[in-house]
């Protein structure tokens, strides 16, 4: 099963590679527009020797990561509080659903004006993108968990800590998590939005470069470098639940 | 009065209960001015018509919900919420899907935060009386009906609580199994009397008159709604009760007794 999947991955990305080359063969594009697949490798090559690619996905990694992890944990918090209070839903929601129908694009300026043209202002975008569906999910998990459930832990008087840590986060951690996967791939596009407002290193600012100096092969590896950074965000998290939910996972799988 | 194995003191007293919902279309009055006590050991059945608030009696029994009007005490003093001396085996099994078998089980002795030095061996007794050794480590979706409410009773058991509540624990499973689990239950906790486990008091809400008479000390018809006290018969079969005692006249004209009382 596992070995079937990655041999089809493998065939399907080397047909790309292959389509992309003809076009190259048969399109007769300048490279400023369409490198070829071995200009970007070689281009790749370079700034990973000099260095300047490992600096830059640093910058962005560290920035993805600590905005996830903001976002995360102010999700976490505010969704569980919406779960369980009427009173703090009827507070929230509306700011929450507010801050939702302005585009992240719009307020990164103003962010990067506010904070700065370094790191912190990144992280806070990429928070902030992270929020809402971390956030929506928590919600909807924590609301899941099964009434009876909840009537055991109390006819055992178990402390509130007590429910939390025995009924509510396992209960909610299925949805939860679901809601993990999405903000990880978003946190990437928060800090990269974030650098192309205003920034002196990370991928996104690597691509305005490229962008500005017609390096086209340049802006493809740093494209490819932020796919990649997510495709491993995403796995990380997808591996996560399946070492969490065990349980949830039908025998056949 | 009261049944000879049990003896006559008044674990719960239940005065003048009533419970009454409100939805946005007025009051819906589900128990009406309820009268009555359970002994000390004593195993009483409540049946009546769906919908009599059966299963609304077992929560405030439990402290789960609080009376509308009335008094439950529990040991003599009034009842306020939800007890460790009690235990509560629900309709469906309710076990947590995330928790293996014993791990299930293990729950309330987390909870009463017991050492973890004796949490697994009173566990492994558990898993033995209800007999589901080699299951341990199964998840509640690998299970069946019969076992998973094996598993909700050993872990409403776990605790050594002194009442145990059941809410027609025995309802979704099919006939034979649901006879299998009546024996069981019978098994663990009012015969094995003497040694680590003493009887226990028991309140089961059931809709199945052979059932009822079948376990119980004492059987409490309820009226359809709102549920009130429509007769209080004490079943004097001897005990320990075997399957023969299904199909004697006795047992028949009891049966048929309450049958008429559900109307």
């Amino acid at each position: 099963m596992r070995s079937r999947r990655i041999i089809l991955l493998f065939a399907s990305m080397t047909g790309l590679l292959i389509a992309w080359q003809l076009l190259i063969i048969f399109g007769d594009f300048p490279r400023f527009i369409l490198p070829s697949p071995g200009d970007v490798l070689k281009r790749f090559l370079e700034i990973v020797r000099d260095g300047s690619l490992y600096r830059h996905l640093l910058t962005t990694l560290k920035e993805v990561l600590l905005g996830l992890t903001l976002g995360v944990s102010v999700a976490t918090v505010l969704g569980y509080l919406i779960a369980k209070s009427r009173w703090m839903e009827r507070l929230l929601s509306p700011y929450i659903v507010a801050s939702q129908s302005v585009p992240m694009v719009a307020i990164a300026p103003l962010l990067v004006i506010w904070f700065g043209p370094g790191m912190l202002s990144k992280v806070l975008i990429a928070a902030l993108i992270v929020v809402f569906p971390v956030l929506v999910n928590t919600v909807v998990g924590v609301r899941a968990v099964p009434e009876d459930l909840h009537a055991l832990m109390r006819s055992l008087q178990a402390t509130r800590w007590q429910t939390l840590r025995l009924l509510e986060i396992p209960a909610a951690l299925p949805v939860f998590l679901g809601g993990l996967r999405v903000g990880a791939t978003l946190a990437v596009i928060g800090a990269v939005v974030g650098e192309f407002v205003g920034a002196d290193s990370g991928l996104g600012f690597l691509i305005n470069v490229g962008r500005g100096l017609y390096d086209t092969a340049l802006v493809f590896v740093a494209v490819f470098v932020l796919i990649s950074m997510a495709l491993v965000l995403y796995g990380t998290v997808v591996l996560l639940e399946a070492r969490l939910l065990t349980w949830q996972r039908r025998s056949g799988d | 009065m009261h049944p000879p194995r049990a003896k006559s003191e008044p674990i719960l007293d239940i005065q003048n209960l009533s419970a009454v919902f409100s939805d946005g279309n007025g009051d819906l009055r589900a128990l009406d001015d309820l009268t009555f006590s359970v002994q000390k050991q004593e195993f009483l059945c409540v049946i009546g018509p769906s919908g009599c608030g059966k299963s609304t009696l077992l929560r405030i029994l439990a402290g789960l919900l609080p009376p509308t009007q009335g008094n439950v005490s529990f040991r003599n003093e009034p009842l306020v919420g939800p007890r460790r001396g009690v235990g509560f085996v629900f309709q469906n099994a309710n076990l947590m899907p995330w928790r293996s078998v014993f791990e299930n089980i293990a729950l309330p002795l987390e909870v009463i935060d017991t050492p973890r030095s004796q949490i697994q061996p009173r566990v492994q007794e558990l898993v033995e009386l209800v007999g589901l050794q080699g299951f341990e480590s199964w998840l509640p979706r690998d299970l069946s009906g019969g076992m998973a409410q094996r598993v909700a009773i050993a872990r409403a058991l776990v605790h050594d609580p002194d009442v145990l509540l059941l809410d027609e624990p025995f309802g979704a499973l099919d006939a034979l199994t649901r006879e299998q689990m009546g024996y069981e239950l019978l098994r663990v906790a009012v015969h094995a009397s003497g040694g680590r486990t003493r009887r226990k008091t028991i309140v089961m809400v059931t809709h199945a008159i052979t059932e009822a008479i079948f376990l119980a000390d004492r059987v409490l018809v309820l009226s359809p709604r709102p549920g009130r006290i429509r007769m209080d018969v004490p079943i004097e079969l001897p005990r320990p009760r075997e399957e023969r005692v299904r199909y004697t006249p006795e047992f028949g004209e009891l049966a048929h007794r309450l049958r008429e009382a559900i109307g």
